[in-house]
């Protein structure tokens, strides 16, 4: 066993600054408190580095324990880390992309309430991500899944003055709560069936279970279980409500959470069980369907939304049901680079919208944006950059992971292939349409009254400056370099080393139906109907919205009914209010509240005292001040007296 | 033979006298009544040989005590009863309470007497002898009595006195 | 020869009459007299134990229950005296209240 990476210094330090943050913060300087917590997550980071440097010498996958935890009989959890190939590039993206943002926040919330507590949170999250991602074992794992969570819920609901922002917080956490529960089935089926929730173990247990074909066996329930717990966390269809409304919290909790870093723990989670999955091809169907589905039903959500994070949001639940539709149809490191290079420019597009939202004093409606090319060239340059690649144009990160999720896809099943390109060509669409709105045109803003900019501030800084301005220099160099990141991130595809670097975790154990590669041609043929359809979406949404902008409009008004209804998210939120949340609130507060707490529990109490009430009432009665009662009283009670002692006497 | 007739006799008078009592309206007439118990009761006394007790029942009792109770009564002016509802329980519950006891003890008196009897003039209570009793057994009782009776008279005379002169209704010390 | 029981029945139904009384009447003052009989009811019983076992100190008692019953009566009615002075009343259901 090659000597310890110290890796649990990872999480830890990040939990440090957490505390020192939390606990004293409120005492601290601004400029303390930022620098407490950029020092432990650059710590992270930099051991994260240290870890990749010593990554070669290492025999992999390279095992650490910790502590023991639980014992009982047979069954055995050690607070443990596991280290390989994918958890190294997860940890790379999560510390990195983490950093950057850690220091954009800086920027981005310097002139907010509560700074300290944001960033003792965006610690604490950071702790529970690296947890997450290093475990060794699944209940490791688990731990972090939902501490993620609760990270989540704390900054959605940053400004929890806001009903809106509260009431955000709460679903995001109810809804993971219900994927959470798939989770922890699985978890139990793998404790009852294979003994442990360890990697190691759990994998070669697997090994030694017939691929299923047919039916519902073990590993298929397992894999279904685990893929609703990762449809919770990563917003796949139907538990993808949640990530829209997560928007209201600060954008750099958008950016880092809700596009890099937590949503993505679903499709790494799924990853890491290629085992399991490999032998359920049942199960890998129904996430390579889910994932699709949910690509192509946020992406026209996405076309019609006017605020700016919502786009993004949308965006987001998109890019995610790409990544499970790579990892159905098990091109398991296709679906990571595809993970990695959206962290890359969807956090830049999230960090680049704040700009935006910084630079209008708040504002996030984008018909009320525009032209802002000339007065924030820097925002501009680094989210067109980010939208290039998310459209996958050729040359930039998302044009690769994009195409080779897409190749891997027709392989399977060509459907899925179609269904991709219309997504990717809507994904084009809509991105450029926000970049259009948002930078081309006149602008339509408030800024020149001045002193209100903007009334949709959720919180968001609100200067009431004149005109819109750009944003500080801390605020903009994390995007520039997350837009080189979104450059070259992709090239490491060339040569196929990425795959190879991957290929010790995936190789091997194919055990999905195997199909014959397809030939060089039909490939490049593959990549060009996509190349053409970002390409299309570039035009459309360049004819829509800059030559003709009145257009748009009258199309809206033409659909009709339809429109209404995209626009309002196909009535998803309604549809489940009505079907679970209200009868689940009016049951609680008629059951549970009124039923039982009021009508049980206070009633048996009130109760009590009432009727030690009635009792002394009655008993009252007894001490009129009549001489005459009480001599009766006396009487009755002499007698009784009488007939005791006779009765006594006489047996 | 004499004996019981005697005692049935002035018995008979003795319940007649209680009951005339409880039938009564008026208080005078209750407590002429009371007289004519407290009389019969004497004889009694007498017929069982305690002619000493019967002596003080007529001079204290008969002749005292309700002399008192007569003065107070005419003092006060009490006139006849009103009927007031006054209480349920006294009459719910005391009057059955005390008929059952007293029915009670006279059948346990009846069934487990033993056949004791009393001869006329059984025991001779002579003055002579209760004295010797009272001076010698009973000296402490005697004397605490007298201070008894003495503080009783103080009592009844600060409580019974004119509202200028002290207070009203001072408890008894 | 007269059974001690015969005596103490007779004793038994003056005691009751006495307790009826004190149920029933209203007047105080006839109240306090029936208080008195239940005395002389007792005092019965007293002399008739005294004859059956030929112990005088049964009569004895029945001295002292005399004079504290002197006594009594002569504080009750005084009491009596005055509270009629501040109720203005010899009912006993109107005075049922400590407060005047």
């Amino acid at each position: 066993m090659t000597d310890s990476l110290h890796l649990w210094l990872i999480p830890i330090l990040p939990l440090i600054g957490t505390a020192i943050n939390g606990f004293f913060g409120k005492r601290f300087s601004r400029q303390t408190v930022a620098a407490v917590a950029l020092t432990f997550c650059g710590l992270a980071f930099a051991m994260a580095l240290y870890v990749t440097a010593r990554i070669s010498s290492l025999e992999l996958p390279h095992t650490e324990l910790l502590a023991h935890w639980i014992r009982s009989g047979q069954f055995m959890v050690n607070f443990d880390f596991y280290l390989d190939q994918l958890t190294l590039v997860m940890l790379l993206v999560v510390t990195g992309v983490g950093l950057l943002i850690h220091i954009y926040s800086v920027g981005y919330m310097w002139e907010e309430g509560g700074f300290y507590r944001f960033f003792s949170y965006l610690n604490l999250f950071m702790f529970f991500m690296l947890t997450l991602v290093l475990a060794g074992n699944y209940l490791q794992m688990f731990i972090g899944w939902e501490g993620v969570g609760l990270a989540s819920y704390l900054l959605i609901g940053f400004w929890f003055t806001k009903d809106s922002a509260a009431s955000a917080g709460k679903k995001a956490f109810i809804v993971n709560r219900i994927g959470d529960f798939g989770f922890l089935i699985a978890l139990f089926l793998m404790i009852k069936h294979l003994g442990s929730l360890n990697f190691t173990d759990v994998f070669s247990a697997v090994a030694k279970y017939p691929v299923e074909t047919a039916g519902f066996g073990l590993l298929t329930s397992i894999g279904l279980l685990l893929m609703v717990g990762a449809a919770g966390k990563s917003a796949q269809v139907p538990l993808y409500v949640w990530l829209p409304d997560a928007m209201e919290g600060p954008t750099p909790v958008s950016a880092l959470i809700h596009a890099a870093t937590m949503v993505t723990a679903g499709v790494y989670m799924v990853a890491r069980s290629h085992a399991i999955f490999n032998h359920a091809p049942n199960a890998l169907t129904v996430v390579a369907v889910v994932g699709t589905l949910t690509a192509l039903f946020a992406a026209t959500i996405g076309v019609a939304q006017t605020d700016i994070k919502k786009v993004l949001a949308y965006s987001t639940v998109s890019q995610l049901g790409y990544m499970f539709m790579a990892c159905g149809v098990a091109a398991y490191s296709a679906g990571i680079f595809h993970l990695m290079t959206h962290a890359f420019f969807k956090g830049l597009l999230f960090l680049a919208a704040g700009s935006v939202i910084h630079a209008v004093g708040g504002e996030q409606d984008m018909r009320k944006m525009g032209g802002l090319r000339q007065y924030i060239p820097v925002t501009f340059a680094t989210m067109a950059t980010a939208t290039l690649a998310i459209a996958g144009i050729p040359g930039f990160a998302g044009f690769f992971s994009k195409d080779e999720i897409l190749l891997h896809a027709y392989e399977a099943n060509p459907i899925y292939w179609v269904l991709g390109v219309f997504t990717a060509f809507l994904t084009s669409f809509y991105m450029f349409r926000l970049l259009f709105l948002t930078f081309f045109g006149e602008y339509r803003g408030a800024g020149a009254e001045g002193s209100h900019g903007g009334g949709h501030g959720h919180g968001e800084q609100d200067h009431g400056h004149g005109m819109p301005h750009e944003s500080p220099m801390i605020m903009l160099v994390p995007l520039m370099i997350l837009a080189m990141l979104s450059v070259i991130g992709g090239w490491v595809w060339f040569g196929g080393v990425f795959e190879h670097f991957m290929a010790p975790v995936f190789g091997g154990g194919e055990g999905a139906a195997t199909r014959e590669a397809v030939s060089k041609t039909l490939e490049f043929t593959l990549m060009g109907v996509s190349t053409i359809a970002a390409f299309l979406g570039w035009f459309l949404a360049l004819f829509l919205y800059v030559r003709n902008p009145a257009l748009p409009q009258e199309i809206a008004s033409a659909l009709g009914g339809f429109y209404e209804a995209v626009v309002h998210k196909y009535y998803v939120d309604e549809f489940y209010t009505t079907l679970f949340v209200k009868p689940l609130v009016d049951g609680s507060t008629r059951i549970l509240w009124h039923g039982v707490d009021q009508g049980v529990i206070d009633a048996a109490v009130n109760d009590t005292a009432d009727g030690a009430r009635h009792l002394s009432d009655a008993a009252r009665q007894m001490q009129s001040g009549n001489l005459r009662s009480y001599a009766g009283w006396v009487a009755a009670g002499g007698a009784l007296v009488l007939a005791y002692m006779v009765w006594m006497g006489v047996r | 033979m004499l004996h019981l007739v005697l005692f049935l006799v002035f018995g008979a008078i003795c319940v007649a006298g209680a009951i005339n009592l409880l039938a009564q309206k008026h208080p005078i007439s209750s407590a002429l009544s009371l007289v004519v118990v407290m009389a019969s009761l004497a004889v009694e006394y007498l017929l069982l040989g305690a002619e000493f007790v019967a002596a003080v029942q007529v001079i204290v009792y008969a002749g005292a005590v309700m002399v008192l109770f007569v003065f107070v009564i005419m003092l006060l002016n009490a006139g006849e009863e009103e009927r007031t509802s006054g209480s349920r329980i006294a009459l719910l519950l005391g009057v059955p309470g005390v008929l059952a006891g007293g029915l009670l003890v006279a059948w346990v008196l009846i069934r487990h007497s033993g056949g004791n009897a009393v001869a006329l003039g059984a025991l001779p209570g002579f003055p002579k002898t209760i004295g010797n009793l009272l001076f010698h057994e009973f000296l402490l009782p005697f004397e605490v009595t007298s201070i008894l009776v003495l503080i009783a008279i103080m009592g009844a005379v600060v409580l019974a006195s004119r509202p200028e002169a002290q207070e009203p209704a001072r408890k008894e010390n | 020869m007269v059974p001690t029981s015969y005596y103490l029945i007779l004793s038994g139904i003056l005691f009751s009459c006495g307790v009826i009384g004190f149920l029933i009447k209203r007047n105080i003052i006839t109240i306090f007299m029936s208080i008195e009989l239940m005395l002389n009811g007792v005092n019965l019983s007293f002399v008739a134990f005294a004859a059956q076992w030929h112990h005088l100190s049964g009569q004895v008692f029945v001295f002292f229950v005399m004079v504290v019953a002197a006594a009594e009566a002569a504080v009750g009615l005084a009491i009596i005296i005055a509270v009629f002075r501040t109720r203005e009343t010899l009912n006993v259901d109107q005075v049922n209240l400590l407060k005047l």
